[in-house]
């Protein structure tokens, strides 16, 4: 247990668990509003953020050339978020394209903009796949006050999210901020995804807010029970990668992901069988009364 | 058309009141100058053939669609959030279900916010349970509203309407794909709310098991009132799609767009 006492170590499981419990309550509206692919492509753009960040600190001569990267990927995630919701809500035709466009872009001029500043294929690798091994204070800091701003407004406000997100003409017709109430959403979800991306990296982001919403949707019925059973299997599955990773030569945000395919498949694959032996038994029970 | 009523709704200030209302959607124009009125304890059935406009009403009055020109107002004032409060609305029910499984509860349970509340009372977790049981499925308050059948979901979305107490109900196709206990466990509820003076707006496709309570029918083709009053005899047959011919007994003088239409007392 010695190994809890290095700071590394310390830093490493406080992110993981901060970001493993703040990404599922995003994702549970996501995947209610059927946007589950959402955080893929603002990922994408995130990248030009921090790429625009890291440029910008090489051009200030900072002595950390990547200080304004993770402003500069909220700046460049929100924006994207805020403009994907105005075309969702407007319905625009051809959104989807735009989006495409949007989220490509953001990944080439990431890319580009990484080379230009003088980062190396080393820098750009640990925003693609995450970097948790070389969190220092500040990024503890920085990742629980947003993980903190997550768990307020996400959580302190899911009734009235609950409402938008099932039904946003009922919402609408009971006089809830509708407008407001979405794009909270959609900021939440770049807020998320900045301070996901330093543990999985922005190709993968997605996945945790995603896969703990899906595994928990398995086995629970109600909207509350699957958030809450959301958040702790992030939080379990980002411990457990992570504590892995420590003993292990893997990458983390890679093993927290395909730890969480394996666990998604193993209780499809449970509710499966006791579906079936379920229903030989008892014939169908959701018949219409 | 008062008989069903035990309240005289024609001194009452109407709940809701339409006028020349217009809406375009995607810059075509659906609505060209539609009135409507309903007073306090008056069940006003709206009707139409498909792509008549009547979902389209509805969904401008309730603030889900914008409106170009014309006016609405609920409780003799245009709505805000603090008019919306006093309003209980029931979408067509969607078969395409939200992503995260929720229970009839929690659904019922949002329709305890709005109007400046952005969290559900205390006691909403017993109002909803109580809504349901009125509506006669109590024992599928803790179910995945997704699994339960087209009647109970209509169900469910009718309570979260009626949890509210609302002065105004307006309902949009209520019958569609219904069972028939759902159907009776509806009509039963409506008469409640009618009988306390609810002024309640339904969209119907045909009047069916409603009819008894219908005071007043507003005919609508092709986004214009056709007629405003008593019920069409035998509605269903001409409101079926294909059928969307204006019923030879309407005045036609009552068919121009831009009227307001004063419910007959």
């Amino acid at each position: 247990m010695s190994l809890l006492t290095d700071p590394l170590v310390q830093r490493m499981l406080i992110v993981a668990v901060l970001v493993g419990l703040a990404a599922p309550i995003v994702g549970t509206y996501l995947v209610q509003r059927r946007m589950a692919l959402l955080g893929d492509g603002i990922g994408h753009v995130a990248l030009a953020g921090v790429a625009a960040g890291w440029l910008v600190g090489s051009w200030a001569d900072f002595a950390e050339r990547d200080a304004l990267a993770i402003p500069g990927a909220i700046v460049f995630a929100v924006a994207a978020a805020a403009i994907v919701e105005r075309m969702r809500s407007h319905g625009t035709t051809g959104a989807d394209v735009v989006m495409a466009i949007m989220f490509y872009g953001g990944i080439a001029a990431g890319v580009l903009l990484i080379s230009a500043a003088g980062g190396t294929n080393a820098n750009l690798l640990g925003y693609l796949f995450g970097s948790i091994s070389t969190v220092g204070w500040p990024d503890v800091w920085i990742t629980a006050t947003l993980a903190m701003v997550i768990l307020v407004i996400g959580l302190g406000l899911r009734q009235a999210l609950f409402a938008v997100t099932n039904d946003q003409e009922f919402a609408f017709s009971i006089g809830l901020p509708v407008r407001v109430l979405n794009m909270i959403v959609a900021v939440l979800a770049a807020v998320t995804i900045t301070v996901a991306m330093r543990v999985v990296g922005v190709l993968l982001v997605s996945a945790l807010m995603i896969l703990p919403v899906a595994i928990a949707q398995l086995v629970t019925r109600s909207f509350a029970h699957t958030m809450w059973l959301a958040m702790g299997i992030g939080a379990v599955l980002c411990l457990t990668g992570v504590g892995i990773t420590l003993s292990h030569d893997l990458q983390p945000g890679a093993l927290i992901v395909v730890l969480g395919v394996a666990v998604f498949l193993l209780i499809s694959i449970i509710n499966t069988v006791t579906r079936q032996r379920h229903q030989g038994q008892l014939g169908r029970v959701d018949a219409d009364r | 058309m008062t008989a069903h009523s035990p309240i005289d709704t024609s001194t009452l200030a109407p709940a809701a009141k339409v006028t020349g209302l217009k809406v375009a959607l995607g810059g075509t124009e659906i609505l060209h100058g539609v009135g409507l009125t309903c007073a306090p304890g008056e069940v006003v059935a709206v009707m139409g053939g498909n792509g008549s406009g009547k979902s389209t009403l509805i969904r401008a009055m309730v603030g889900a669609i914008p409106s170009t020109s014309g006016t609405i107002q609920m409780f003799n004032e245009a709505p805000t959030r603090k008019t919306m409060a006093r309003v209980g609305y029931v979408p067509q029910r969607v078969s395409a279900a939200s992503g995260v499984s929720a229970t009839a509860r929690e659904v019922v349970m949002s329709g305890l916010l709005g109007g400046g509340r952005l969290r559900a009372p205390r006691d909403a977790r017993q109002r909803a349970e109580q809504t349901l049981t009125d509506m006669g499925i109590g024992e599928l308050a803790g179910r995945d509203v997704t699994r339960l059948s087209g009647g109970q979901q209509q169900r469910v979305l009718i309570a979260r309407a009626l949890v509210r107490n609302p002065e105004l109900l307006i309902l949009d196709e209520p019958m569609a794909g219904v069972d028939v206990p759902s159907q009776d466990a509806l009509a039963h509820a409506l008469t409640g709310r009618k009988d306390a003076g609810t002024a309640i707006i339904i969209v119907l496709h045909e009047l069916g098991s409603l009819a008894p309570l219908i005071d007043t029918a507003i005919v609508l083709s092709q986004g214009c009132v056709t007629h405003v009053g008593e019920p069409p005899h035998e509605f269903g047959v001409h409101a079926l799609p294909g059928h969307d011919h204006v019923h030879p007994h309407y005045d036609p003088h009552e068919s121009e767009p831009g009227i307001t239409w004063e419910v007959a007392p």
